[in-house]
């Protein structure tokens, strides 16, 4: 019993220990970021082009077949009520408000997020992280913080994209194949959502987008430096953006609402 | 006491202060409850290729990563051309790693960056050079190890020992005062062996650059040292130049320079009595 | 620095993606009232109960926006709703008796002010306040009437 007490005691110990060195670890970040966006903002179209452009693919698809899911539900629930027209409202709220952001959070963590990881493992199980250290580069700007803010950037326009070629993918579902009135998707749509509405989608794709890439870069920087370790760190990343994701969207719906 | 313990440098001060490029008297450096190093003294002479031998596991990679900070020792100082290095700033700590260059083991060349750009990095991150004289520069170094028209190729393309030989380029870009190698001829074929060899000689003598090796390829040390340092239990168990090492007397010695499975450094790693432990008489 | 080049043109077709996403959701997705006038007047109107309606809200006349709500507040005395809405100056001849009607747009819609025409000869003008509303109708009230005249109606 003793025991079971300690080891609890213990790992609460740690985990906040974690979560200070994580916290610390952020204001790094920050603190080297606008030297970073200014003087080297080459490295950050790199980092954009490696986490935004190089998503697109996914970011796409999944964002077509999601609209076009919603257009199914959407279309068979409201029918009952005789009020398929709202079909339109119904898929813009959904994407833009949570779908949009949400789901391109965890394809993102997916895609770019292990990617991030596992290349900032590999540097440092290659000693590239040591070797920079040693020509006199402070990996922490010249790695870390580029790829960072790529992350950041890329977020809201993968999200913007998600929720425009899901909306697409709604009105090719509920249009052209269920036949409801194309002015009538548009306009209800257009008349109920409003400015607040995308403008919290845009606050959610940022929130997420400085969590997502954050966890990314400080798993792959404290991976342990082995193929094993880096392995590990990739598989943590995609399980804690999840959680953090999930997390803050609740707590950000909940204030916004 | 082992026939080639080090001396304390004492015997002329202003001479030393010339001579002795790196000094570390008295570290204490462990990791956890692991002690890695206790009562650990050093010299390190200007111009010299000087070879830090070892058993696995004695913590040669570690004495590096102490000598050019990126660890901090418990106990004890070290000094670098007279300055002590636990004492500088982050930016003086970063102006002192300008004249280290360092080869790591397996090259460390950055994976998204070509041959060229890699060789290139330190002078686009420090210089304000431009592209023409960077070109130069840099050619010139991919030139001295022979490697010029792999210029253009991708880190993952090389071989071995051609990655080496890039970082040795690298690591000799910005014009160091000394040079690091952590097992510099671990993996590779006897030629390329032989030309990381040759180079490490060529780019010492021929450029005055003081050079430390990390090894225990008895043979190629041999070959190339000019002293040696065989490093157990956290202390310097012997010094000297290869050759002298070679005939010493101490068991130690002969045994990791002979590499005799057993001594000293005991083939069995500690465990229970054999037949104690076959017959079971500690399962209760 | 072929490579550069075409990280440069996938990072800049990316972020213009981005931006048309972001474009498209502001304007094609939100502003569905479509009004918008350089010279407006402001009028208010007075009504005990506004049910859901808010800023920005269209405001109609047989069925076509002339103006939008700006600001909807409470009256400590009297304990009614004041709405404030402006209306395109072109517009100045709306009778000053005309009927506002807090209405609702479709079944799931959102709600909307309504303006039926009065016969007087003076018109609305900055600073005008309506004299006849009417306000809208909250679904349990309607409901919860239709039960009593139900109730009331099987007596009789």
């Amino acid at each position: 019993m003793n025991k079971l007490l300690r080891e609890i005691y213990n790992n609460g110990i740690e985990f906040v220990r974690t979560f200070g060195a994580f916290q610390l670890f952020f204001m790094r970040l920050l603190r080297h970021s606008p030297g970073i966006l200014i003087r080297r903002f080459d490295l950050v179209i790199m980092q954009v082009f490696n986490t935004g452009a190089l998503s697109l693919v996914i970011i796409m698809v999944s964002g077509l077949f999601v609209g076009g899911v919603l257009g199914l539900q959407g279309y068979s629930n409201l029918a009952r009520f005789n009020a398929e027209d709202s079909i339109g409202v119904f898929a813009a709220f959904g994407l833009v408000k949570e779908l949009g952001p949400v789901i391109t959070a965890l394809l993102f963590a997916g895609r770019a997020g292990t990617s991030l990881a596992s290349e900032i493992g590999l540097m440092k199980a290659t000693d590239q992280l040591s070797a920079m250290e040693m020509m006199a580069v402070n990996p922490v700007p010249r790695v870390l913080v580029p790829r960072f803010l790529g992350g950041v950037i890329a977020m809201p326009f993968l999200a913007a994209i998600f929720s425009m070629i899901g909306l697409f993918g709604t009105h090719l579902v509920a249009v052209e194949l269920l036949s409801v009135d194309v002015g009538a998707f548009w306009q209800q749509m257009q008349s109920t959502v409003e400015l607040e509405d995308i403008n919290e989608g845009i606050l959610k794709s940022i929130v997420f987008g400085v969590a997502a890439s954050l966890i990314a870069v400080w798993e792959g920087y404290n991976a342990i430096p082995t193929a094993e370790g880096v392995g590990r760190a990739t598989t943590r990343t995609v399980v804690i953006t999840a959680i953090a994701v999930l997390i803050f969207d609740f707590m950000i719906t909940a204030v916004m609402l | 006491m082992p026939a080639f313990q080090i001396e304390a440098n004492i015997s002329n001060p202003l001479n030393d202060l010339a001579e002795n490029l790196i000094e570390i008297h008295d570290l204490k450096y462990s990791r956890g409850p692991r002690v890695i190093f206790e009562g650990l003294n050093l010299v390190i002479k200007r111009g010299e290729i000087t070879a830090l031998m070892g058993p696995s596991g004695t913590g040669k990679t570690t004495l590096l990563r102490l000598i050019t900070r990126q660890l901090i020792p418990q106990h004890g100082t070290i000094h670098v051309d007279g300055v002590d290095i636990s004492k500088l700033s982050l930016a003086q700590l970063y102006q002192l790693r300008t004249r280290f260059g360092m080869l790591f083991q397996n090259g460390a060349l950055l994976t998204d960056l070509s041959v060229f750009e890699n060789v290139a990095f330190p002078l686009r991150e420090h210089t304000k050079l431009t592209n023409r004289l960077i070109r130069h520069v840099v050619l010139t170094k991919l030139h001295a190890v022979g490697l010029r028209g792999a210029a253009d190729m991708m880190p993952a393309e090389l071989s071995g020992g051609m990655a080496r030989r890039v970082a040795l380029a690298r690591a000799m870009v910005m014009d160091p005062d000394i040079l690091i190698y952590d097992e510099p001829f671990v993996g590779l074929d006897p030629i390329s062996m032989g030309v990381i060899v040759r180079l490490v000689r060529r780019m010492n003598d021929a450029l005055g650059i003081t050079s430390i090796i990390v090894s225990h390829d008895v043979e190629e040390i041999a070959t190339v040292a000019d002293r040696s340092f065989l490093i157990s239990n956290g202390k310097v168990a012997a010094s000297g130049s290869p050759d002298e090492l070679k005939v010493a007397q101490s068991d130690l010695v002969r045994q990791f320079m002979h590499g005799m499975a057993d001594g000293p450094v005991a083939f069995h790693f500690d465990a229970p009595g054999y037949e104690e432990q076959l017959l079971g008489r500690d399962a209760e | 620095m072929q490579q550069t080049r075409s990280v440069e043109v996938g990072t800049g077709l990316f972020v213009l993606l981005g931006m048309g996403a972001l474009f498209f959701l502001t304007t094609q997705t939100t502003g569905g009232d479509d009004f918008s006038a350089d010279e407006t007047y402001t009028v208010e109107a007075r009504f005990e109960n506004i049910g859901s309606l808010r800023n920005r809200a269209p405001v109609a006349m047989s069925g076509v926006t002339i103006g939008r709500v700006t600001s909807v507040k409470f009256d400590r005395v009297t304990l009614e709703a004041v709405v404030g809405f402006v209306i395109d100056a072109q517009f100045n001849q709306i009778p000053d008796d005309s009927d506002a009607t807090i209405l609702t747009s479709g079944i799931l819609g959102s709600q909307y002010i309504g303006l039926q025409a009065g016969g007087s000869d003076t018109y609305l003008e900055d600073g005008s306040e309506m004299l006849f509303t009417q306000s809208a109708i909250v679904l349990e009230n309607l409901i919860g009437k239709f039960l009593v005249n139900a109730g009331s109606g099987g007596e009789d």
